[in-house]
């Protein structure tokens, strides 16, 4: 993949305001026509990252690429990247054929040709009627798809979403993450997605960038995060899962026996293999969905006492009290029928050692 | 008496001091103004009813172009501090830090906490033949002799820009403060020059603010008395000047108080053709701020 599949560069950016350090060293390639994610908590400098690459904030280091030509030289109105504010930043003095018509009337374009456009555009985000509507007069849904079209309509390089979901009430927000994958499909322009949403990355993105503390810690594939998660800090964001600290026990290549804190023997598997040795203070991660739950004692794996049961339909979960007074979470299917696990049973749990994954403790994090 | 007399009781006893001040200090006064604008001298103490007072106004080009040009100095006073309490609104608002922005806006306060009497003073201190800027051109050498500035049009637009200034920041600035700063990126970004954002973008917005600014300041400018008489002199032949001679140097009370509606009339007018030119409206600027 050489640099002219790439719409969008970052060469070592980093960021600091007086002491503190927002962005520090991010080097990303973005190809063509992909929805990229960049997933972190709030404060972890994602939207600094993206006013970096949108051109109000400069960086202190580095460079950034649009279409293998830097851009640092280049003012916020000339970049040919445009951005979906967090609150949409919609003009509410214009009505939505305004609003759209804006970027292009900055570029001098001819009054009919602007018609045109706009009204294609509109039709394209299957909003056609609404062009003489005040923007106070849309719903959210509609509002969002506007502040889109008002981006696209410009044709850029790279659109850049501020968390533009955030806004929205749950229900809006699962329709919309779908809608906007289409959107990306239809316009076939790349989507740069800043979310803290993990699962706005997983169910939208090609790739996904886990940020934490202004640097990435990994990016790839949503399956890759999910599954083989690099650092701790990816497995403990992306996706549920349930947490321990302990010591490595034994060591067999990458398969390790541990203890944690609260006395639990658990086989698992270093995630990173063979950095660790006997006697290093570990995380362990087990998602919920790899633990099955058995009635009764067995010897082996872990036993202990039903808790509470969360029921949310097809992802509903158990939370057992173990003999150690740890509590698990683990999926479990309930029909509702007669031989549903209950509050108050003793289970036992049991995992496949390879789902049982393990990282060194970072010192400052134990 | 049940709980719904009760709250309708406290609503009229918390209503009734404006009640008061809109009826006997407003409404009143209005109504024997105008009643008393409607009377014709026809000899000592003889009165008809009639237009005569408002007849004279007509007939006289002195009384009329007074009321022009005070219309006319008012507008210029109002744009001027339009252009420059903009800038100064947009700064606190929007490029000011949070602490530093209520001491920009204290510093904006300031001045009121001096009598209009003593300000007006202050720039005759400067501005006069002996005055503090005439001392120091001729201290410099750029003039040879002591120069008046006192007693012209500069001097009274200069001192009512002056007084004036606080109440076109104030709006001004709450108005952008609500201004979300996304906005003005989402200009830049969406391929907006400078200029453009600010036509397109930053005025449009504040609107609001701008019409309610330039109503308080113009009816402020135009009923204003001190300042034109203390720094314009003699010569300043602002409107309010020519109803005072009325009502007390010549004591017909008659001819003042249809002055006094017409001055009411005349800036009634120039706000309502400014909301129309603007497309505003009276319930979305000055109600809003």
């Amino acid at each position: 993949m050489g640099p002219d599949d790439l719409d969008l560069q970052c060469l070592g950016v980093s960021k600091s305001f007086g002491s503190v350090k927002a962005v520090q060293d991010i080097s990303l390639d973005i190809a063509s026509g992909s929805f990229f994610s960049i997933l972190g908590p709030s404060g972890c400098g994602k939207t600094t990252l993206m006013r970096m690459i949108a051109g109000f904030e400069e960086p202190s280091a580095g460079d950034i690429r649009i279409k293998g030509r830097s851009v640092l030289e280049v003012p916020p109105n000339r970049r040919n990247v445009k951005m979906v504010f967090q609150h949409l930043a919609l003009f509410p003095m214009m009505n939505v054929y305004e609003n759209i018509a804006y970027g292009l009337r900055c570029q001098r374009m001819g009054k009919e040709e602007i018609r045109r456009k706009v009204h294609d555009v509109l039709d394209r985000i299957a909003l056609p009627d609404v062009a003489g509507r005040e923007i106070h007069q849309l719903s959210g849904g509609q509002k969002q798809r506007i502040a889109i079209a008002r981006c696209m309509v410009l044709d850029p390089d790279v659109l850049l979403l501020d968390e533009p979901l955030g806004a929205l009430d749950l229900k809006l927000r699962e329709a919309m993450k779908i809608e906007l994958k289409l959107l990306q499909h239809q316009f076939n322009t790349t989507f740069v997605y800043i979310t803290h949403d993990q699962s706005e990355a997983l169910v939208m993105s090609d790739r996904v960038a886990v940020m934490n503390n202004g640097r990435f810690e990994q990016v790839g594939a949503p399956q890759e995060l999910y599954h083989r998660p690099a650092t701790a800090f990816v497995a403990g964001f992306v996706g549920d899962s349930n947490r321990w600290s302990g010591r490595v026990q034994s060591v067999d290549g990458a398969a390790l026996e541990v203890a944690t804190e609260g006395g639990l023997p658990v086989k698992c598997t270093a995630a990173n293999d063979g950095t660790l040795a006997k006697g290093d203070r570990v995380e362990l991660f087990v998602r919920p969905e790899f633990i099955s739950i058995d009635r009764g004692s067995q010897t082996s794996g872990l036993s202990g006492i039903v808790d509470s049961l969360l029921f949310n339909g097809a992802n509903s979960r158990a939370l057992v009290r173990t003999d150690s007074e740890e509590l698990v979470e683990a999926d479990i299917t309930l029909t509702g029928g007669t031989d549903d696990i209950r509050p108050g049973e003793r289970v036992s749990l049991t995992w496949a050692p390879e789902n049982a994954l393990c990282f060194a403790a970072a010192g400052k994090a134990a | 008496m049940n709980r719904r007399d009760a709250r309708r009781l406290a609503l009229i006893l918390l209503f009734m001091p404006f009640a008061l001040w809109i009826a006997l200090l407003i409404l009143l006064p209005h109504i024997g103004m105008g009643v008393l604008s409607l009377r014709e001298k026809v000899g000592p103490r003889q009165y008809e009813f009639g237009f005569g007072n408002y007849i004279d106004f007509a007939q006289e080009p002195i009384y009329w172009n007074t009321l022009l040009r005070t219309g006319s100095m008012s507008l210029l006073v109002t744009a001027l501090a339009l252009i420059i309490g903009f800038p100064i609104a947009y700064y606190i608002a929007k490029i000011a830090g949070r602490r530093s922005r209520g001491a920009l806006f204290l510093l904006c306060l300031v001045p009121l906490w001096v009598s209009d009497l003593i300000r007006a003073y202050g720039w005759i201190l400067l501005l006069r033949e002996t005055g503090i800027i005439s001392g120091a051109l001729q201290y410099v050498g750029l003039v040879s002799q002591p120069v008046e500035m006192l007693y012209n049009d500069a001097a009274v637009i200069v001192g009512l820009v002056y007084t004036v200034m606080l109440f076109m920041i104030v709006p001004l600035t709450s108005t952008l403060d609500g201004m979300d700063d996304a906005m003005i990126e989402a200009g830049y970004n969406l391929g907006g020059n400078g200029f453009t954002v600010l036509r397109r973008i930053i005025i449009p917005y504040a609107m609001p603010g701008i019409v309610s600014g330039c109503i308080i300041v113009f009816m402020l400018t135009a009923g204003s008395y001190l300042t034109p008489v203390l720094l314009g002199g003699k010569n300043s032949s602002w409107f309010t000047e020519t109803i005072y001679e009325q009502f007390i140097t010549r004591y017909n009370w008659e001819a003042g108080a249809a002055f006094g509606f017409l001055l009411l009339a005349f800036t009634s007018l120039v706000v309502w053709l400014g909301l129309r030119l603007s497309g505003q409206s009276l319930t979305s600027t000055v109600a809003r701020s």
